[in-house]
């Protein structure tokens, strides 16, 4: 970066960092305060008489005797059970990731793998299933569970996030296996091995960075699914978003509000770490299908 | 490789897409026919010694027994998609009667929660698709000039926003700029009003909807322009300078140019997924004034009253929706596909 064509004036580079700033800023602050908020009490988060309240929380101070509470969080986790719902996320989110990469690992290689037309196609059929909205299927959805006694449980809704995950997944295991060179495969195949054999053997071991990042928007996909979650379980069976929203409306009305603000950290948390453990694999994910489009 | 292989190997996707995806959409369509039946009635005549009165009332048993042997309901067409919640046809023509100016018809349309739905699910596609763009490309121009250290610490906080629950990310600002919020705190300080409420206003609520899908997708830009940045052709570049080319037109024909591709596909998914929007009106609570195709399925299928045929209804005009925004991406890839054989 030393030729002349990047020597930024002056001006120009501090705008630049000021722009970095403010959005990075716009990006965090929220997060920020609504972790600090968490730890007050409602009438210091949302204070009528004065901002600077929710971050030196007086009112805080006169409830609990100290500046910090941990009251929604005895609330959310203690007498709402939020527990369960986390517990629930984790088995939901475990399940769809692996059964969606075991279904899309296979079907991603055979995809890239066959020259025939029909790829072409299922890959289109694919790119279509995408772009819907999943809400638009939950009506086709309800009738039928209800018939079979479905509705409601944990196993209905991992199988549904898995089929509506299978979209991107194949797509995204598809762009992957294609830069896997097919000589790899071809050659085991010469040496006498099956398809099966090949893939087990051959390209198994060296598909994992792929895998893993698209194990990563799998799982943010089951973490974050709201519409799906919230018609498909019944209330005991209940994952962290549909529970929060459920919070939403009983605590507006009880006053619980900061149940819900403490759920909502907890439930993001775990993003948090996400980000800060896979950054690289998230980024190169993104531009992988960018670079494919 | 071989059918047969091929097809062991996909089927479980496959079966999958075909039993949760594809079927489901002829479900939906079906269903989208058909409307619960009516409760069955039965007209009784009680005498009394005085009197006799006829009562009417619902043969449960019956009922029961209707909806037990055909449980889609009856079959009615059309009715679904022309009634006063979806299409509305009759209405519209009345109020296209009615109404004296363009402006005044479209207030009437408004009134239709379809067309309500409709035109705010439009005009978050066509605000916030671009927005993002402009957004997105702003902060990877802002991101490359500044030292290479802290990138990856901009990269990770940018990237919070578009990880986040797209729900809890409604919240978490709405939480802010609640009249109590710190951001609500400071408009009504800065308009001077201190009655000012974001959900008090149909405007504010749909500027603060649109700042949010903002907000939640430019990372997701960003993160591509970026790395479309760093393969920048440096020749290119260098002669353009060498030309006389001054920094903003090297970027109108140098840069830019070279990032158009990436800015098709950014469109694209940003098309897809803001069509879709309806976690944030959910977490602003805005549905009294602004709803979309796909809030309006969900708020159908909630509550005690499941009302599946009329969500299905929504459901296949938004998939149609979704086909019609899709079309000119499917002709172009058909194109380049037939041109690659």
């Amino acid at each position: 970066m030393s030729s002349r064509a990047n020597k930024m004036p002056i001006a120009l580079r501090i705008v630049a960092s000021l722009f970095v700033v403010t959005w990075v800023l716009m990006a965090a602050f929220p997060f920020v305060w609504t972790f600090w908020g968490s730890f007050k009490v409602e009438l210091d988060f949302f204070s009528i008489a004065d901002w600077t309240n929710a971050l030196t929380g007086p009112r805080t101070q006169e409830t609990y005797g100290s500046t910090f509470t941990g009251a929604g969080y005895h609330g959310a986790w203690v007498e709402e059970e939020f527990m369960r719902n986390v517990i629930n996320t984790f088995i939901v989110c475990f399940f769809v990731v692996c059964t969606s990469l075991t279904f899309g690992t296979l079907g991603g290689y055979a995809l890239s793998r066959s020259g025939y037309q029909y790829t072409f196609w299922l890959l289109i059929a694919a790119l279509i299933f995408r772009a819907m909205p999943p809400i638009t299927l939950v009506a086709g959805y309800m009738l039928p569970f209800f018939e079979w006694n479905l509705w409601g449980i944990l196993p209905t809704t991992i199988i549904v996030l898995v089929a509506i995950n299978q979209p991107f997944t194949l797509w995204m295991l598809h762009s992957f296996f294609q830069n896997i060179p097919k000589e790899l495969d071809e050659s085991a195949k010469v040496d006498g091995c099956t398809q099966f054999q090949a893939f087990r053997h051959v390209i198994i071991p060296v598909m994992w960075p792929g895998v893993i990042t698209t194990g990563l928007f799998s799982f943010l996909l089951a973490y974050n699914d709201f519409a799906v979650t919230s018609m498909l379980l019944s209330e005991g069976n209940r994952t962290m978003v549909p529970q929060i929203a459920a919070f939403l409306g009983t605590t507006y009305t009880e006053g619980n509000i900061m149940f819900a603000v403490a759920a909502v950290v907890s439930a993001t948390a775990p993003l948090f770490v996400l980000v800060m453990v896979f950054q690289r694999q998230i980024v190169s994910g993104l531009t992988a299908g960018a670079v494919k489009g | 490789m071989k059918h047969r292989t091929f097809f062991w190997f996909f089927l479980p996707t496959g079966l999958a897409m075909l039993l949760f995806i594809a079927m489901p959409i002829v479900s939906v369509v079906t269903q989208s026919l058909f409307t619960p039946h009516e409760a069955v009635l039965v007209t009784v005549e009680t005498c009394t010694p005085f009197s006799c009165a006829q009562e009417t009332t619902i043969d449960q048993e019956a009922t029961a027994a209707l909806r037990e042997q055909s449980p889609m309901g009856r079959f009615v067409g059309f009715d679904i998609y022309t009634d006063r919640g979806h299409l509305a046809f009759s209405e519209v023509a009345q109020a296209w009667h009615s109404s004296d100016s363009f402006g005044e018809f479209l207030k009437q349309l408004n009134n239709l929660p379809f067309y309500r739905a409709m035109g705010f699910t439009i005009v978050f596609v066509f605000v916030v698709t671009p927005l993002v763009i402009a957004m997105g490309l702003l902060i990877a121009l802002a991101v490359n000039t500044v030292n290479a250290r802290l990138k990856g610490i901009v990269i990770f906080f940018s990237l919070l926003p578009f990880v986040i629950t797209p729900l809890i990310g409604a919240l978490v600002l709405f939480w802010m700029i609640d009249s109590r919020g710190i951001i609500g705190t400071a408009l009504q300080w800065m308009a001077g009003d201190p009655s000012l409420s974001l959900k008090a206003s149909t405007g504010l609520m749909w500027i603060s909807l649109m700042i949010y899908g903002v907000w939640h997708a430019a990372p997701f830009a960003f993160v591509i322009f970026y790395a479309g940045l760093q393969t920048l052709p440096m020749d290119q570049i260098e002669a353009a300078q060498i030309d006389g080319a001054s920094r903003l037109q090297r970027l109108r024909y140098v840069i830019i140019p070279h990032l158009m591709p990436l800015v098709t596909f950014v469109a694209l998914i940003q098309l897809m997924d803001n069509f879709r929007v309806f976690e944030p009106i959910v977490g602003f609570n805005a549905s009294a004034h602004a709803t979309s195709l796909s809030w309006a399925i969900f708020n159908d299928l909630g509550g005690e009253t499941r009302q599946l045929s009329s969500a299905a209804a929504t459901s296949v005009i938004t998939i149609l929706g979704v086909a019609l925004l899709l079309s000119p991406v499917l002709v172009r890839t058909w194109r380049d596909y037939k041109g690659k054989v």
